[in-house]
């Protein structure tokens, strides 16, 4: 200590203290059974073996108190740490559990900011599907024309009904369906899903892109122009093929 | 409550003001009192086409501003006293003209009034916003070329999502498709777009097809509504409109080229 502070004579602030935010997975468990708790862990852990190597991890035990069930906290963490994964935090516990957890040196987190967060929970749990879900959950459905000049942005897919008109703009971050003339441009998976397509009643577009990738009129082909087709991307280029063609 | 009908096209020059001439004194000579509004502030033409550019004393921002009264404004027809026309100012610009203004103007003409036609400047700006932004009915003047088209197709989208019908999300405003300077033998050699083209681009209800003709231009310098000349192709086509905007079946004339002899002395240009 003496030494320090001889090497730092000067008053120049060395620290500063930041607030940040961090997304961790939590852990929240539902039985006490720590062979089946690791069994399960592994499992998931190999869906994304790298996503999981060496992660931090919050675990939560405010199901477990509620059903008023007894875990083990030391065994728990050794657990935990057995599958490659770094317990950074306990919430949800009782004050025996929090005591054991401070003296295993991991952190509490309060519980209150989290009472109505069931889904994004069983989210952090399975990160890799979230973005699969959010456009399964959302359809955009337009009857009306989309005239010249009119943007049209769907969070999900984007069912049009009715023509879209030369001059007109239509982005979707999944899929975009037209079962009508497209004169205008479409855009599918504008925030950069590759797999994401157009499927269009007769295409006349302007420009069509998927996830960044586009094509314009010149460069669409005669053989598929006014035709049915699906859109779709593979290494980086655009096919348009008819829609009865797989 | 007045029916309110906004002729209208993004383009210029396409046939708004001559439309909305022919139209009110139509709808007029049916026997509907109407009202005929200029809404190309600072480019005043109605009152022209109409004949009574003599007998304008105040003027539509007048009345906006309460410098004289609607009854003051308003120049009777003299050719049916069903009609009336309120011309727009010379002097000013479209920036005369407020929405609430517009509103109010509209409203007290409602009371009185079956059909109020709203005559639009070209563009898409503040003047055309507002000559539309109350409309019940749309009539969308269009000619058979790309440009056109296009600029009306941008209308339509305005007058489905930036009217006041839109904005309260009531029942939307009704358009109608008006293709003015239509020429058949042209269309027969590819030069003008068919009428098939145009509704296929479009996909909107064919009002009426009015016919290319010298007839127009002779009415508008005579300031005389062509659709008084009831001999003229394009005033016969007019009163075809009129009559199926009022619920009449009418077949559609003036789509192919005429044929024989009648055709030789009346068809081409």
């Amino acid at each position: 200590m003496s030494t320090d502070s001889q090497n730092t004579p000067h008053t120049a602030s060395v620290l500063e203290f930041k607030s940040s935010t961090f997304s961790v997975p939590v852990l929240v468990l539902s039985n006490n059974d720590l062979k089946a708790i690791e069994q399960q862990l592994q499992q998931k852990i190999q869906l994304a073996p790298e996503f999981f190597k060496n992660s931090p991890i919050v675990f939560d035990l405010q199901e477990l108190n509620k059903q008023e069930v007894e875990i083990d906290i030391t065994s728990l963490a050794n657990v935990i740490r057995k599958s490659g994964l770094v317990p950074i935090g306990i919430r949800g516990g009782n004050e025996e559990q929090i005591q054991t957890a401070l003296a295993l040196q991991i952190p509490v987190y309060s519980i209150h900011n989290s009472l109505s967060s069931d889904t994004p929970k069983q989210k952090k749990n399975v990160p890799l599907t979230a973005s699969e879900q959010k456009i399964e959950n959302s359809t955009t459905l337009i009857t009306q024309p989309i005239r010249s000049g009119q943007r049209i942005y769907a969070a999900g897919d984007l069912i049009v009904m009715a023509q879209v008109s030369a001059g007109a703009e239509i982005m979707a971050e999944g899929n975009i369906h037209i079962y009508n003339t497209l004169r205008g441009r479409a855009l599918a998976g504008v925030q950069g899903n590759p797999d994401a397509r157009i499927f269009c009643f007769d295409l006349q577009a302007e420009l069509i892109s998927i996830a960044g990738n586009y094509k314009i009129s010149e460069d669409i082909n005669d053989s598929t122009r006014n035709r049915p087709v699906q859109i779709y991307l593979q290494e980086h280029t655009l096919f348009i093929k008819d829609i009865r063609e797989h | 409550m007045a029916r309110i009908i906004v002729v209208t096209s993004g383009k210029g020059g396409v046939g708004k003001t001559t439309t909305s001439a022919a139209i009110a004194m139509g709808l007029a000579k049916k026997g509907h009192k109407t009202a005929v509004i200029d809404f190309d502030v600072g480019l005043r033409n109605l009152d022209l086409i109409m004949g009574c550019e003599r007998r304008v004393v105040y003027d539509f921002v007048n009345v906006i501003n309460g410098e004289a009264t609607l009854n003051q404004a308003l120049i009777k027809d003299k050719h049916c006293d069903k009609l009336f026309i309120l011309p727009a100012s010379q002097t000013r610009d479209k920036d005369a003209l407020t929405q609430e203004g517009v509103g109010k103007v509209l409203d007290d003409l409602s009371k009185d009034f079956k059909y109020i036609v709203c005559d639009s400047p070209a563009g898409i700006e503040k003047g055309a916003h507002l000559a539309m932004y109350f409309a019940d009915d749309a009539f969308v003047v269009t000619n058979p070329e790309v440009s056109s088209v296009r600029d009306s197709d941008r209308m339509l989208g305005l007058l489905s999502s930036k009217s006041r019908r839109a904005e309260q999300n009531e029942e939307p405003i009704k358009e109608y498709l008006l293709l003015s300077r239509y020429a058949p033998d042209r269309v027969k050699l590819g030069d003008m777009l068919s009428v098939d083209d145009v509704q296929d681009i479009l996909s909107l209800h064919l009002l009426g097809v009015i016919p290319e003709s010298k007839s127009v231009l002779t009415a508008s310098n005579s300031g005389v509504p062509v659709i008084l000349d009831e001999k003229s192709d394009a005033g016969q086509a007019y009163a075809d409109i009129v009559s199926r905007y009022l619920g009449e079946e009418r077949p559609h004339r003036f789509i192919d080229e005429k044929k024989g002899l009648f055709g030789k002395l009346f068809g081409g240009k």
